[in-house]
Order: C-alpha cells, then sequence, then structure tokens
C-alpha cells in the first residue's frame, strides 16, 4: 500500500520548502520529496547569499537549513527520492519514485527546479570530477593554489568566481560578449572586477577541456577572429545557465518548449491541484526570495483545492442521495432568486442535497461542469449530471424533483 | 577503515598486493561527510575483499592530484597498486560504490 498524503513536494529547495511551511502549517499532511541527499536545491550548493530580506547576515546553505528546520517544525515530513512519474487521476495523484516507492496525494506542488546545463564540449564528461565541476563550493578546496577557468557570465558564474577566488590562485573567466559586457549584476560585475585573482577572456567560448587522466588545457576560440588558444589550467567550472528538471512531466501538465512548466499567476498547472513553483516555472526572476513566494502561493491553493475537493466528493460523488446544486454569486441578483426558492422547496425532506456553489470563489467546480452563466442548477447522481437547467423557472425545477 | 597520508600512502596502496578502495575526502566536501558512514559499513561488509582506506586531502591535496583526484567525494580502486576504476562527482550514490564492490570483490 502507498502512503497517503494531504500534499507532496517535489523537490526540497527554497520553493517546495516554503510550500512544505505553508502546507504543513496549515494541518495538510505533507511530504517533501527530495532527490538529493541535501536539501536545500541549488542554494545548498552555493555561499553568498546577500539578498533574502530580513536576514542580512547569513550563507545560502544556513538559509536553506533554516528553510528546513521551519518546515519540520510543523511536522512536514522530509524522504529522499527521485520522481519517476507523476500520475493524474482527479482528486488522486500518484507519485512514483525511480526506486519503485509509491506515494498518492490530493494535491501536488512541482518544485523540481533546473540542474546546471551541460555544454556538451569535447571533454566535459570525461574529465567530470577530474577538474570539471558545476559547484564551486564543493570542490573549490581541492584547488587550493591552483589555477582554474571559469565559463559564463551570468550571476552564479561572477559569484561563484569570487567565492573561487579564497582558494585559487587564479581564475580565467571565458566570456563570450565584447570587453566590459557581462549578464551578471551590475554590483557583482564591479566585485569581479576589483577582484586580482580574476582574469578575462572576452569575445570567447570554451571548446574543449584537454588533459590526461585530469584535466590540463582548456581550448578557447575568439569569436571575432576565430582564434584558438590554450590556456594551461588544473580546472574548469561550468556556470552556463540551467535547465529545468521536467523529463518525467511530458504529457502530464503543459510545458514551455523549454521545459518548464506553464502556470497561472496562481501557480496552477492546467492539470487542477497540480502546482509548479521557482525555477522549473515558466518565468523570468528566479531569486531565493521569489522561489519562496511561488511556494507560499501554491500551497494556499492547494488548500482551497483539497477543502472545495473534499466538501464535494464527501457531500456530492460519494453522497448515498442525489443532489442538487445551484451555482451562485452575491453579485446576481437573479441567482440569489432562485437560492431562496430552492431553500423554501423543503430538498431535504424530498430526499435531496443540496448544494450551493459560489462561483466566485470555486471555479474548480464551476470548470468542471461548464458553468458559463448563473444562476444553473444541476441536479447530479453519484457526481453524474442527471439534469442541467440554466436560468431556471420554479416550474422547470419542481418538473426534474 | 586505514588514514592514509603522504607518509603511508605507498606503502599501504601502491605496493600492497591486493585490492584497495580509497575514500577521498575533505571536511569542507559536504557529499563527502554524508556518505562517509555508509562507506563505513560497506568498509565493514566488504572486509574479506577489499582493504579500505581514507585520505583527508587536507594536507595531502598533491598526493591527491598525483592520483588524478580533482573532485570529491573520489572513490578509487586499486588492484596490486593499479588504479582500476575512479568514482567521482555529486550524484555518487553508496548504490554506485556498492555495485562496483560487488563486480570486483
Amino acid at each position: 500500500m502507498s502512503e497517503k498524503y494531504d500534499l507532496i513536494i517535489l523537490g526540497g529547495g527554497p520553493a517546495g520548502m516554503s510550500s512544505a511551511i505553508y502546507g504543513s502549517r496549515s494541518r495538510l499532511k505533507t511530504l517533501v520529496l527530495e532527490s538529493k541527499r541535501k536539501t536545500g536545491g541549488q542554494p545548498a550548493t552555493y555561499h553568498d547569499m546577500e539578498n533574502y530580506p530580513g536576514v542580512p547576515e547569513t550563507t545560502a546553505s544556513d538559509l536553506m537549513e533554516n528553510f528546513r528546520t521551519h518546515a519540520e517544525k510543523f511536522d512536514t515530513e522530509f524522504k529522499r527520492g527521485e520522481v519517476k512519474s507523476l500520475e493524474v487521476n482527479g482528486f488522486e495523484k500518484i507519485v512514483k519514485t525511480k526506486k519503485g516507492e509509491e506515494y498518492r496525494a490530493k494535491s501536488v506542488v512541482i518544485a523540481t527546479g533546473a540542474e546546471p546545463r551541460k555544454l556538451g564540449i569535447k571533454g566535459e564528461e570525461e574529465f567530470k570530477g577530474k577538474g570539471v565541476s558545476y559547484c564551486a563550493t564543493c570542490d573549490a578546496d581541492i584547488f587550493t593554489d591552483l589555477d582554474v577557468v571559469v565559463v559564463g557570465n551570468g550571476n552564479s558564474a561572477v559569484e561563484e568566481s569570487i567565492y573561487l577566488s579564497k582558494f585559487v590562485n587564479k581564475i580565467t573567466m571565458i566570456v563570450i560578449h565584447d570587453e566590459g559586457v557581462m549578464d551578471a549584476e551590475k554590483i557583482l560585475q564591479e566585485k569581479a572586477m576589483e577582484n586580482e585573482k580574476i582574469e578575462f577572456v572576452w569575445n570567447s567560448v570554451l571548446e574543449e577541456v584537454k588533459g590526461d587522466g585530469i584535466v590540463e588545457k582548456a581550448v578557447v576560440k575568439n569569436i571575432k577572429n576565430g582564434e584558438k588558444s590554450e590556456l594551461d589550467c588544473s580546472g574548469v567550472f561550468f556556470f552556463v545557465g540551467r535547465v529545468p528538471s521536467t523529463d518525467f512531466l511530458e504529457g502530464v501538465v503543459d510545458l514551455t518548449e523549454g521545459g518548464y512548466v506553464e502556470t497561472t499567476k496562481q501557480m496552477e498547472t492546467n492539470q487542477p491541484g497540480v502546482y509548479a513553483v521557482g525555477d522549473v516555472r515558466n518565468k523570468v526572476v528566479r531569486q531565493v526570495i521569489t522561489a519562496a513566494g511561488d511556494g507560499a502561493t501554491a500551497a494556499v491553493m492547494a488548500q482551497g483545492y483539497i477543502e472545495e475537493e473534499d466538501y464535494w466528493q464527501n457531500h456530492v460523488v460519494n453522497a448515498d442521495k442525489p443532489a442538487l446544486v445551484a451555482f451562485w454569486s452575491v453579485t446576481d441578483q437573479e441567482s440569489m432568486d432562485v437560492i431562496s426558492q430552492l431553500e423554501g422547496m423543503e430538498l431535504e425532506d424530498k430526499g435531496y442535497k443540496f448544494i450551493k456553489i459560489d462561483t466566485y470563489k470555486n471555479r474548480l467546480i464551476s470548470d468542471r461542469y461548464d458553468i458559463e452563466e448563473i444562476p444553473t442548477v444541476l441536479k447530479l447522481e453519484s457526481g453524474k449530471v442527471d439534469s442541467k437547467l440554466v436560468k431556471p423557472e420554479k416550474e422547470e425545477i419542481e418538473a426534474i424533483i | 577503515m586505514i588514514e592514509l597520508n603522504k607518509e603511508n600512502f605507498e606503502e599501504e596502496v601502491l605496493n600492497y598486493d591486493g585490492k584497495v578502495v580509497v575514500d577521498f575526502w575533505s571536511e569542507s566536501c559536504d557529499l563527502c561527510m554524508d556518505i562517509m558512514p555508509d562507506v563505513k559499513e560497506l568498509a565493514e561488509e566488504f572486509a574479506d575483499d577489499f582493504k579500505f582506506a581514507k585520505l583527508d586531502i587536507k594536507g595531502n591535496r598533491r598526493l591527491a592530484i598525483g592520483q588524478k583526484v580533482l573532485g570529491l567525494p573520489s572513490i578509487v580502486f586499486y588492484e596490486d597498486g593499479e588504479k582500476v576504476e575512479h568514482l567521482s562527482g555529486e550524484e555518487l550514490e553508496v548504490e554506485d560504490i556498492r555495485k562496483e564492490l560487488e563486480a570486483r570483490a
């Protein structure tokens, strides 16, 4: 038997753990599934963290430890496992891991994030762990007093170069743009420019990593004149963007061409009860604080979804008697009139459940039954529509009872 | 597990007739610290077939680089002093080490 949760969060980075804090604090039985040994996602492998509001003095990994402690305080469960598949069967979502574990939940938050992009150049795979690295905090120590090359010029590339400069002898950053142009924020660029250990090679790309068992040379090509040169180095660090971890979601939720999950502003995917947050989501700004914001939004949405769906399952789908459901809104007088009429018809005595759905608050059920106009009255037996009356007269309602 | 350093590496690993597994680690490497207990368990389980040793790269960096270890953790397999396998990288799992041990036992 698989374990059943209210909320399963796929991924234990800042977005996922924020969802967990909100979810478990709202008394949802919450599970975080993390594929790595250590939770914290990308920031867990970084050092500096200077822009998380309210926490001026911290490191990225300390902050992530605090996220986890905070989630555990409200009884979030953490388990290790890499997700192989997500199956959506209406109110039941089934998550299977690569090792064969199976979990069920009413709602799922996808927070699988993104992983470092590989350039796919010659030598990159061969020298992985033998001089090629994607994580400065993991490997900085070993390159003490040695020369390294950093590929990339975004925030991560610059931040990590500054961190590496505390250990290594010299860093050469390979930048594809014209001299003085980088993608990183201005404040970071300035720090890098002032750093005596950091040198730049402009208008250039890394073409190959060479060596004998370990990295010895980086082959760099100038894109303006096509000239190639070789740099002696012991390490090559790649910080050339990221790709979303969404292979298992193909055909399950809508993805962009680049593989990011499409969501509404409320983090909803095209599957009811399934949300996506943080770097895995199609958006522009990808910061720890925005990931945390996404996570909070999704958990609040999930809580509403679970409440509505629970109510619907208990009172309509699994009810022992037929239901009359009236769709209404406070802004529509006609719908309010129909509600009063129905309340006067002693429906309970006639063997019916009477349920009101506020179409403003509860889009989920309204959309499921294609409610386009209000008032609409549905007669349902075991969740199946028996009759649908749009803007009904009293006689029409009486006729179906 | 034997603690290796510059002084005993040659004797314990390179001049040893038999199979040796060396765990290259460092205190600043979180993954190294995480898998260390599991590696110790494997060391007991496979004690009949392998000699297990560990090397803190702090103070032994040149030795590590000489063994072509430039990423942590690195689990390196030696047979009669010859390097025969090198497992490394952030995604290294204890199961990967176990598989290799089973294959080489």
